[in-house]
């Protein structure tokens, strides 16, 4: 019991409901929600070394032992993606601080801000299944809010995609726990996974975790990402950056979580399954990114390739491929939404967003060229930067299990991946300057120290990859031993 | 009982995906509310039956309680459905007003960005 568990979800949505009351003040807006990122930031830092130490920790609401009550869970891999959410957040939120404008800021932007984070923060600790849903509701809820703030016409249009689309998955999510519940009886999730592994996973539970396999793949974009491109190009920068850094990556922590902690019995069904869908989503997602001129839809091609990427570890299930996952999602959190920040940044330069029509802004900009030049290799994987040793682990895990055509699809999407960042480096920041020093607009501060921050942690992340590791090997193991988990819930006091 | 409710859910969905398929804004927003009804159904049979106990209120006779979970369940669900047809509706008619669109075959091709 600690409940300092509850605080990554509590303060966002406590500040969240203050600071409606605060809407013309818009420095208590700003600076208490940015707070806020980084005490959370901080508890999840705190609570990282207890688990160390006492291991899985938890949270019983109400006093109501499970499998009885709602509880908060909090395990290494949960509290990793708390701490990297909660500063992706802060500095999403520092980059919007110069560049949203007040018309957004007056309209509960921050408000929205923060109870995403809520949503986000509390998926990732939950331990209940419905309390899931109701917290990916609370977190697609505010993102309906903030991808339709603003109000242009192409924001409306791509918005009631983005809802309706959403509602469908969120049908799919009620209806798999509705059977769940109908078949097992109980809805904590440790004490599913106690009964699956009692029974059996029978036919009819592998076919739950097939609607479940379609909610998750329909949140988090893998193969049914087909509503996203369009769909993240729309908003404002900062709030591109949220969604590219945080949303997807809420859909995929659901899904390493039900497929290793509740249908981990017949792998040569769910988990080849999986792999065929990661197969397809690297295969059409490198196609995609190739194949745009507009560079926002290039880095969102990005985020669906690094989906197919991470569950490529997922599908191979070796301790080694799960480690590599888990790396590869920290890394891939931070490292897009400095991307979605950059490539916003270089459209607010040059008010276009084609390849086509800018060149050389390296001679304008040289600190903005070179932080795309480090963003794109550490997107291709490149040591020391922070995607290396996901992509190196993630291969180790495929070569051990034989899955050779993932192995090598994995490592060619990184080509694809290097190829279509390379050309908005050649395109953009090489060649001719198009830019006279007389209209040049000046790149102010607030842009360019969230982008420093990010690509700081990018490298920080890479070099210090053995200070991460005893944590990420904790998380893996974790997750493959789903007996840990159990026990800790069900049988710890 | 359950036979009845379930075939009602099978009715709904079919009524919910029909209007889902048209291309009508606010078929397709009908639609999904008419889906999330389906759902909450679906719940309320998945529990151990619709009527196999007492109404779950302690007194000093001993029996079998109703499970009381689903309708909580329900509860939860229909408070976030409402909240997101009424999200959905509003954007429906924001963008009807802005871009006088409320066919989804129309905005193939729309370019006014």
């Amino acid at each position: 019991m600690n409940n300092l568990l509850v605080m990554p979800m509590a303060l966002p949505v406590l500040a969240g409901i203050l600071l409606i009351f605060f809407r013309n003040h818009i420095q208590v807006q700003r600076w208490t929600s940015f707070i806020i990122m980084l005490v959370n930031a901080g508890i999840g830092l705190y609570l990282l070394q207890v688990i160390q130490t006492e291991g899985i920790l938890r949270l019983d609401f109400g006093g109501w032992e499970p499998p009885f009550g709602i509880l908060f869970v909090a395990d290494s891999f949960s509290i990793l993606l708390v701490i990297t959410t909660s500063i992706v957040a802060a500095v999403c939120l520092l980059y919007a601080f110069s560049s949203i404008g007040e018309s957004y800021e007056k309209m509960f932007f921050y408000s929205f801000v923060n109870f995403l984070v809520a949503g986000v923060n509390g998926s990732f600790l939950t331990g209940d299944l419905f309390n899931l849903y109701v917290c990916f509701e609370i977190m697609l809820l505010a993102s309906y809010i903030l991808i339709v703030l603003g109000g242009k016409k192409v924001q409306l249009r791509e918005s009631i995609k983005y809802i309706v689309i959403n509602v469908l998955s969120s049908w799919f999510f009620l209806v798999a726990i509705a059977y769940l519940y109908g078949s097992i009886g109980t809805l904590n999730m440790a004490h599913i996974s106690e009964r699956i592994a009692e029974t059996g996973q029978t036919p009819l539970l592998t076919v739950i975790s097939m609607v479940f396999l379609t909610v998750f793949a329909l949140k988090s974009g893998l193969l049914l990402y087909f509503w996203l491109p369009r769909s993240y190009i729309v908003p404002p920068v900062a709030v591109a950056a949220l969604f590219g850094g945080l949303l997807t990556k809420v859909g995929i922590y659901a899904m390493i979580r039900v497929f290793t902690l509740f249908f981990y019995h017949e792998p040569s069904i769910t988990h080849t399954i999986i792999g065929v869908m990661a197969a397809v989503t690297l295969i059409t997602g490198s196609i995609g990114a190739v194949a745009y001129k507009d560079i926002r839809l290039i880095a969102t091609y990005n985020v669906v390739i690094a989906v197919g990427f991470i569950l490529v570890g997922l599908a191979v299930g070796t301790p080694e491929a799960i480690e590599g996952s888990i790396y590869y999602l920290i890394h891939d959190m931070i490292v897009k939404t400095l991307l979605f920040l950059l490539v916003g940044t270089v459209i607010a330069l040059t008010s276009t967003s084609k390849l086509d029509e800018m060149s050389g802004l390296i001679q304008n900009y040289p600190v903005l060229g070179w932080l795309f030049f480090i963003v794109v290799f550490s997107l291709a994987g490149v040591p020391p930067l922070s995607g290396f040793i996901g992509k190196l682990l993630v291969s180790l895990g495929a070569i051990e299990a034989g899955s050779y055509v993932l192995l090598a699809l994995a490592l060619i999407s990184s080509i694809f991946v290097l190829y279509s960042v390379l050309r908005i480096l050649l395109h953009c920041f090489w060649g001719e300057t198009m830019i006279s020093s007389e209209d040049e607009v000046p790149l102010n501060k607030g842009r360019l120290i969230p982008c420093l921050i990010l690509t700081g942690l990018t490298i920080g992340l890479g070099l210090g990859a053995e200070y991460l590791s005893p944590y990420v090997e904790n998380a893996a193991y974790t997750l493959l031993n789903p007996e840990v988990y159990i026990d800790a819930v069900m049988y710890k006091d | 009982m359950e036979t009845l409710i379930t075939i009602l859910t099978g009715v709904l969905v079919t009524v919910a995906t029909y209007f889902i398929l048209s291309s009508n804004v606010q078929k397709v927003i009908l639609g999904s509310a008419i889906l999330s009804h389906a759902a909450h159904l679906l719940i309320m049979t998945m529990g151990s039956g619709l009527k196999n106990g007492r109404i779950p209120v302690l007194t000093d006779e001993t029996g079998s309680f109703v499970d009381a979970l689903p309708q909580a369940l329900i509860l939860t669900s229909i408070v976030i459905s409402f909240a997101v047809t009424a999200i959905l509706l509003v954007v429906a008619y924001r963008t009807y007003r802005a871009t006088g669109l409320d066919n989804f075959y129309d905005w193939r091709g729309y370019k006014d960005e």
